[in-house]
C-alpha cells in the first residue's frame, strides 16, 4: 500500500519536476542524483574508497561545515530577540531563557560555536597528519588557515554580545593586546617615533585598539561594532571562502590519497 | 573508621603530589616527555591493548579526581566542558592517526600496498558518502541538543566596567595566547607571535618539500614535519590552553587541580632583568647610563640567536634538509622554528632565573 503510494508520488509530475531522475537505484540514476542537485553537486559523483572511510577524514571538515550551518540558523533566530545596545543586550539574553519558547537556542548557538572551533582544529590536524596540504593542495590549505582565523574571530566577536561580566572582561583582556601593536598601538614599540614636531600621531584615541573597539574601552560602540562584524561581515566572508574551499577540494582531485 | 581515615590521608598525599606535578615546569616537562615517547614508540604505544590501557587509566584517574570538590568545580564550569571534550578527542584521534601510520609504515617496510591505496577503487557518492554524512549530521545534532539541555550557557552579572573579575580570562580558545602574556610583553604575545602562527601555518605547504607522505597516514616518511607540528599543536597550543583554563586562578597564579583558588595569594614577583644578571652579576659593575648600552648584551643575545642558530643547524642537524630546501625556504623555516622555540626558551629562563626581560627597553615598549 505505502509502496504503491510512494511509486505514485515518484512517478507524478511534481516529483519529476523537482528531482529530474528516477529513484537512485542504478549507477546512472545515482550519478544523476548528485549531478542534478545544486547542493549535492558539491560532491563529485564517485570518490576514492579510502576517502570516505571515517578513519581517514574523521568527518571533521564536514562537521565543521555542518556546525557552521547550525550557527547560521540559530544565529538568525537569536537576532530576532536581541538588540545590540547597552540598555537591552543583557536583558534580552536573560529574557531569552525565561520567556522564549525553545530558549534553548542560545545554548545551541554557544555550544555549537565551541564545537566548531574544536572541529576545525581537529580538521586541520587530520589534514596535516595525512600530508594533504602537499601539492596540489597547498593553496587550499592556505584558504583553510584563513577560515580558521575567521572562525576564531567569529567566536571572539560573539563572545561579547551577552554583555555580562564574563563577556566584557574577556573582550577587554583580548583587545588590550591591540594597544601593543608595533607602530600602530600607542603602547607598542615604535609608536613613539611616529610624530610630527613632538606631537605623537599614535595615541589612545586613534590607535589599533581604538579602531577595534571604536573607543578606548569596551563600551556601546564596541558592542555595535562587534555585533555587525559577528552577524554580517565575517559570516559573509566565511561563506565565500567556504565556496572556494569546497570548489578547490574537488578541483585539486578530491580527497587526497596515495598516488 | 581508622582504615577510612588512612585511605583518605593517602589520597590527600597523592593529590598533593599531583598538585606539585601540575606546576607549570613539571607539567610542561612531563607533556614533552610524553609526546616524545609517543612519537618514538608510536608502533608499540598505539597497539590497541596498550592504547586501551592508557585510555582506561586516564578515565579512571579522571573519575577518581571527580571526588575532589575543587577539581569538579573547575572541570564542570560550563565554558570549560568543551575543553575536556577537546582533550579526549585530541587523545583519541592522535591514537587513530598514529595507529594507521604504524600499520602503513609496517606495510611499506614489507613492500605491501598502503591502506589507502587503490586510486581506481571508486565508490559512488550516492549512496555511500551521502548516507555517512546524513548519519554524522544526525548524531552531531543529537549530541548538540543533549549538550544544550544538560548544560545551560553561562550568564553572569551585567557588564560593569568598574568591577574587574579576578582572574579576567580571554575566551578559552585564546588562553594559549594569554599564557604567552606571562612570559612576553603584549606586543610579542598578543600581536607578533599570533601573527607569525598564522603566517607560519600558511607557509607550511610551501616550506615542506618532502614529496612523500602525501595523502596517507605515515610517520616514518616525515618525522620532522610531524614532530614539529605536534610540538606546536599539542604542547604550545593545547597544553597552554589547559594551563589557562584549569590551572590559572586569581592574580593569574598557578593552582594545582585539587587546590582551592585562594584570591589572597599575591601575584608572582618578577624582578630579574638580563641586564642585571650581565652587568651586576657577571661583570660586577654599575648599570650603564644609556639604555642602549645597558641592553646591548641582551640585544646581541637575541640577534645572535636568530643569526647564528640557522647557520649552526645548517652545518649539523639540518644539512640534508638545507640541500633539499634551498636558501630561502630553509631560512624562512629556521626563522619560524626559532620564533616558535622562543616560548619554551623564555619559559625555561623564567623558571630557572625568574628572568623578566632579555631585552628591556621599556622606554620604547620594546621588551623581549
Ligand atoms: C570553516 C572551516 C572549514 C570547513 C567547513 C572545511 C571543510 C572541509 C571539507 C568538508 C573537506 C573535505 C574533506 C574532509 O572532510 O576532511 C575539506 C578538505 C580540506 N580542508 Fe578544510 N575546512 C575548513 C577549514 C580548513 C582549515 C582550517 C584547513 C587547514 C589549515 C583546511 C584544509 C583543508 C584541506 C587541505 C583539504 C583537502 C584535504 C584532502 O584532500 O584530503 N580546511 N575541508
Amino acid at each position: 500500500m505505502l509502496g504503491r503510494l510512494g511509486n505514485w508520488v515518484r512517478e507524478g509530475q511534481i516529483w519529476g519536476s523537482v528531482f529530474r531522475h528516477g529513484v537512485p537505484r542504478d549507477r546512472r540514476t545515482r550519478a544523476m542524483a548528485i549531478l542534478s542537485n545544486v547542493f549535492l553537486h558539491l560532491h563529485p559523483v564517485a570518490i576514492r574508497k579510502s576517502g570516505i572511510r571515517l578513519s581517514f577524514t574523521w568527518c571533521m571538515g564536514g562537521l565543521t561545515f555542518f556546525l557552521f550551518l547550525v550557527e547560521v540558523v540559530t544565529g538568525v533566530l537569536l537576532m530576532f530577540y536581541y538588540r545590540p545596545t547597552v540598555e537591552y543586550a543583557y536583558f534580552d539574553i536573560e529574557g531569552l531563557r525565561a520567556h522564549v519558547t525553545l530558549g534553548l537556542l542560545r545554548e545551541l548557538h554557544r555550544w555549537g560555536a565551541h564545537a566548531m572551533i574544536i572541529a576545525i582544529w581537529l580538521h586541520m590536524l587530520r589534514v596535516f597528519l595525512t600530508g594533504s596540504y602537499k601539492p596540489p593542495r597547498e593553496f587550499n590549505w592556505s584558504v583553510g588557515v584563513i577560515l580558521l582565523v575567521l572562525t576564531m574571530l567569529l567566536s571572539f566577536t560573539g563572545y561579547l554580545l551577552p554583555w555580562d561580566q564574563l563577556a566584557m572582561w574577556a573582550i577587554t583582556v583580548g583587545s588590550n593586546m591591540a594597544r601593543a601593536t608595533p607602530f600602530v598601538g600607542y603602547e607598542g614599540p615604535g609608536a613613539a617615533f611616529i610624530q610630527i614636531g613632538g606631537v605623537p600621531l599614535v595615541h589612545a584615541g586613534d590607535d589599533a585598539r581604538f579602531g577595534l573597539l571604536a573607543g578606548t574601552f569596551v563600551g556601546p560602540n564596541a558592542l555595535l561594532r562587534f555585533y555587525v562584524l559577528h552577524c554580517v561581515f565575517i559570516p559573509l566572508v566565511v561563506t565565500v571562502l567556504l565556496g572556494v574551499h569546497f570548489w578547490r577540494v574537488r578541483k585539486d582531485g578530491g580527497i587526497s590519497g596515495p598516488l | 573508621m581508622v582504615n577510612y581515615l588512612a585511605a583518605t590521608s593517602a589520597l590527600d598525599d597523592v593529590k598533593h603530589v599531583i598538585n606539585v606535578l601540575c606546576e607549570p615546569h613539571w607539567f610542561l616537562i612531563i607533556s614533552v616527555v610524553a609526546l616524545a615517547v609517543f612519537l618514538l614508540k608510536y608502533r608499540t604505544v598505539t597497539k590497541p591493548a596498550v592504547a586501551g590501557t592508557i585510555g582506561a587509566l586516564c578515565t579512571l584517574a579522571f573519575l577518581v579526581s571527580c571526588l575532589d570538590s575543587n577539581f569538579v568545580k573547575i572541570v564542570t564550569k560550563a565554558d570549560n566542558v568543551p575543553i575536556v571534550m577537546m582533550m579526549v578527542l585530541v587523545g583519541f584521534l592522535l591514537w587513530l592517526a598514529f595507529r594507521q601510520a604504524a600499520l602503513n609504515d609496517e606495510r611499506m617496510e614489507r613492500g605491501e600496498p598502503l591502506r589507502e591505496a587503490g586510486a581506481d577503487d571508486k565508490v559512488l557518492v550516492w549512496p555511500d558518502l551521502v548516507y555517512i554524512e546524513l548519519i554524522a549530521l544526525v548524531l552531531c545534532t543529537a549530541a548538540l541538543v543533549v549538550w544544550a539541555i544538560v548544560l545551560p550557557a553561562p550568564l553572569e552579572q551585567p557588564a560593569d566596567p568598574n568591577v574587574a573579575p579576578n582572574p579576567a580570562k580571554a575566551p578559552w580558545y585564546f588562553l594559549g595566547l594569554q599564557e604567552m602574556l606571562v612570559y612576553f610583553d603584549p606586543w610579542l604575545a598578543g600581536v607578533v607571535l599570533p601573527g607569525l602562527i598564522i603566517v607560519g601555518l600558511i607557509a607550511i605547504p610551501y616550506i615542506d618539500k618532502n614529496p612523500r607522505g602525501n595523502g596517507y597516514y605515515t610517520f616514518k616518511e616525515r618525522p620532522f614535519a610531524i614532530s614539529t607540528f605536534l610540538f606546536g599543536f599539542v604542547i604550545l597550543w593545547v597544553v597552554l590552553i589547559i594551563f589557562g583554563t584549569f590551572l590559572r586562578g586569581p592574580n593569574w597564579n598557578f593552582f594545582g587541580p585539587y587546590e582551592f583558588w585562594d584570591p589572597h595569594r599575591p601575584a608572582a614577583l618578577l624582578n630579574t632583568e638580563f641586564h642585571d644578571l650581565f652587568w651586576q652579576g657577571l661583570l660586577d659593575r654599575r648599570l650603564p647610563e644609556h639604555f642602549l648600552i645597558r641592553e646591548l648584551p641582551g640585544i646581541v643575545l637575541v640577534v645572535g640567536y636568530f643569526v647564528v642558530c640557522p647557520v649552526l643547524l645548517k652545518a649539523t642537524f639540518f644539512r640534508r634538509m638545507y640541500l633539499q630546501m634551498g636558501f630561502i625556504r630553509y631560512n624562512v623555516m629556521a626563522f619560524l622554528l626559532l620564533m616558535m622555540m622562543l616560548m619554551p626558551i623564555k619559559m625555561a629562563l623564567r623558571w630557572m632565573f625568574n628572568l623578566h626581560y632579555v631585552v628591556g627597553i621599556t622606554e620604547w615598549f620594546l621588551n623581549v
